[in-house]
């Protein structure tokens, strides 16, 4: 939907509106606007190199886009906080630590030292606990390295989870994992993003993935046109936004809905030769909007009546 | 199936015995040619004072070790391994808890390490020896000296190499550890420092060559007793029976203190050698 947003920012719980970041001479992100309501479960595609993670780090507060505005709950962020929590593909964990020490972390780090090894008993079992909703309690006194790759996510999305975060942020959690660890984590992600009622951004290279568990799907390409020259460098745009029916069942899969929604955001974001025009993104997402402002007036100069 | 090599080539396989006897081999023909060579030297001169014999080194460790010394009245093997122990353990432990939070600090805070990494290289390239009459000049030539001298040439070192591990930690552990809500101090010192104390362990273990030098050196020129002083000191009576027994005393030193500060990596941080792999 080109326009305005639905609602004023602060309704949203992340509003992006013109953000661009480059990387040196290289950019990375144009013209990003986003609106993502509380409880969306939003997963990000795109081909590789197109700033996904960039977007990722921006809404952590890991980076701050070069221009335009990046709100949280109507705020502006500057550094991460225990509202925002983030799981990346790997280094989640702290490799000194035991399994239990790392989910026990997000209790004892705000605390001063002296506080936190006077409520050590409490912190314990609060880990402890949650390892058990987990299912991982055997593995609490184990070391990451001595346990699998899908454990190791597990570990780190409890680790997480333990601040009950409002955003979970995750970077391309499951890319590592055999296919059977990622069904089985993905199941579990599912049930938790319901039962802690928090909003999840979740950044995959896999459209089956982003199809089955979101609620909404922004793709972010580097593959489109404007009107500034066809050979000059372009960051990402989001160049298509929809919304997702999401099932707890993994026979959604094999529908063919699904398999069309993936093949669409396929033809939207994947094909290099597919170049859809700036004012012609398939914006479909009701909270998805576009804005032009003056910066931009050398990315679209005649503006299509819509 | 045609069986590996026992010893040649780069698939070679070496035995369980041969896992044993490899390894004491060397030793075994080095102190096999020291003895052969003493036997034939004091055969044709029982004065020998260049190769000593095993007993001829025995008595003098024995004179030195458990006969009290005339004119001070103390052991003198022990009074002169205490002295230089002290030193060295001084010494090595300052620079290593200033290499730590130098190191730290400049990995951690760009700001900081704008400031000082820049000075720290330039300095850590002075050599240290040449200092050493501006040392005793400043800080006298009792112990602030030697330790003073250890220090400043072990502690760059270290720094430099905190901050490069600090460094090589992933932004992700800091980031995480934010989320987590931790300050940026307790990212800091609650979660990098930690992870590079065994790090910090093998630096001591890579400086401690460097710092008995310089122990050495200190103790050869201005002192009245050490390790290094009475290996000096006997020099000048060609006294081979002495400064044998006390190099190799020097050198079992040093290899227990490495073999020890190993073993306690190992089991203190048993996540840190599966992490380098």
């Amino acid at each position: 939907m080109n326009g305005a947003p639905r609602k004023s920012a602060a309704e949203y719980l992340v509003f992006i509106q013109d953000a661009y970041k480059k990387y040196g001479p290289r950019p990375v992100l144009d013209n990003i606007d986003a609106a993502v309501g509380a409880g969306e479960f939003c997963t990000v595609v795109g081909p590789s190199g197109c700033g996904k993670s960039t977007l990722l780090r921006m809404i952590l507060g890991q980076e701050q886009p070069d221009s335009g505005k990046l709100l949280i709950d109507g705020q502006e962020i500057f550094l991460p906080s225990p509202e925002r929590g983030i799981v990346y593909q790997k280094y989640s964990l702290f490799p000194h630590l035991t399994n239990l020490e790392n989910v026990a972390a997000g209790l004892g780090l705000p605390l001063y030292p002296l506080a936190a090894a006077l409520r050590r008993g409490e912190i314990r079992d609060k880990a402890l606990h949650m390892l058990e909703t987990m299912k991982l309690a055997e593995h609490a006194h184990k070391y990451p390295h001595e346990i699998s790759g899908g454990q190791q996510q597990r570990i780190a999305i409890a680790q997480a989870l333990i601040k009950s975060p409002k955003i979970l942020l995750m970077d391309e959690p499951f890319s590592a994992l055999d296919p059977f660890s990622r069904e089985y984590i993905q199941t579990v992600i599912l049930n938790l993003w319901e039962s802690y009622n928090m909003t999840v951004f979740l950044v995959t290279h896999d459209l089956n993935e982003a199809v089955y568990l979101g609620t909404r799907v922004l793709v972010l390409s580097q593959y489109y046109t404007d009107d500034r020259p066809q050979e000059s460098p372009r960051g990402s745009q989001i160049v298509a936004d929809y919304a997702l029916e999401t099932i707890l069942s993994t026979k959604i899969k094999g529908t063919a809905e699904f398999g069309q929604m993936v093949e669409q955001i396929r033809h939207d974001g994947f094909d290099p030769k597919y170049l859809k025009r700036i004012d012609e993104f398939n914006l479909a997402h009701e909270d998805s909007f576009k804005t032009f402002s003056e910066n931009d007036a050398g990315i679209l100069k005649n503006k299509k009546s819509s | 199936m045609k069986k590996k090599p026992q010893f040649w080539g780069i698939f070679a396989d070496p035995s369980e015995f041969s896992r044993y006897v490899l390894p004491a081999l060397p030793f075994v023909v080095l102190v096999a040619a020291y003895l052969a060579a003493a036997f034939f030297r004091n055969q044709a001169n029982p004065d020998d004072k260049l190769l000593p014999t095993i007993s001829k080194m025995a008595d003098a460790v024995y004179r030195l070790a458990c006969v009290p010394d005339e004119r001070t009245g103390g052991y003198l093997l022990w009074t002169d391994t205490w002295a230089s122990l002290k030193r060295i353990g001084l010494g090595i432990s300052l620079s290593a808890v200033t290499g730590l939070f130098l190191g730290l600090n400049i990995g951690m805070l760009p700001g900081f390490r704008c400031l000082s990494l820049n000075f720290i290289t330039f300095i850590s390239n002075i050599p240290v020896l040449s200092t050493l009459p501006i040392l005793f000049i400043v800080f006298g030539i009792d112990e602030t000296a030697k330790v003073m001298l250890i220090f400043l040439g072990t502690f760059t070192t270290i720094t430099r190499d905190i901050n490069l591990t600090v460094q090589a930690v992933p932004q992700e552990q800091v980031i995480k550890a934010l989320t987590l809500g931790a300050s940026q101090r307790g990212v800091m010192y609650r979660i990098i420092l930690p992870q590079i104390m065994p790090r910090l362990i093998e630096n001591i273990r890579l400086s401690l060559g460097p710092a008995w030098l310089f122990l050495l050196a200190a103790e050869m020129i201005a002192s009245t007793d050490g390790l290094g002083y009475r290996i000096f000191l006997v020099r000048r009576y060609l006294s081979m029976d002495i400064i044998i027994p006390y190099v190799l005393w020097i050198t079992f030193i040093a290899y227990a203190v490495d073999f020890a500060l190993r073993k306690w990596v190992v089991f203190q941080y048993p996540w840190y050698n599966v992490q380098k792999q």
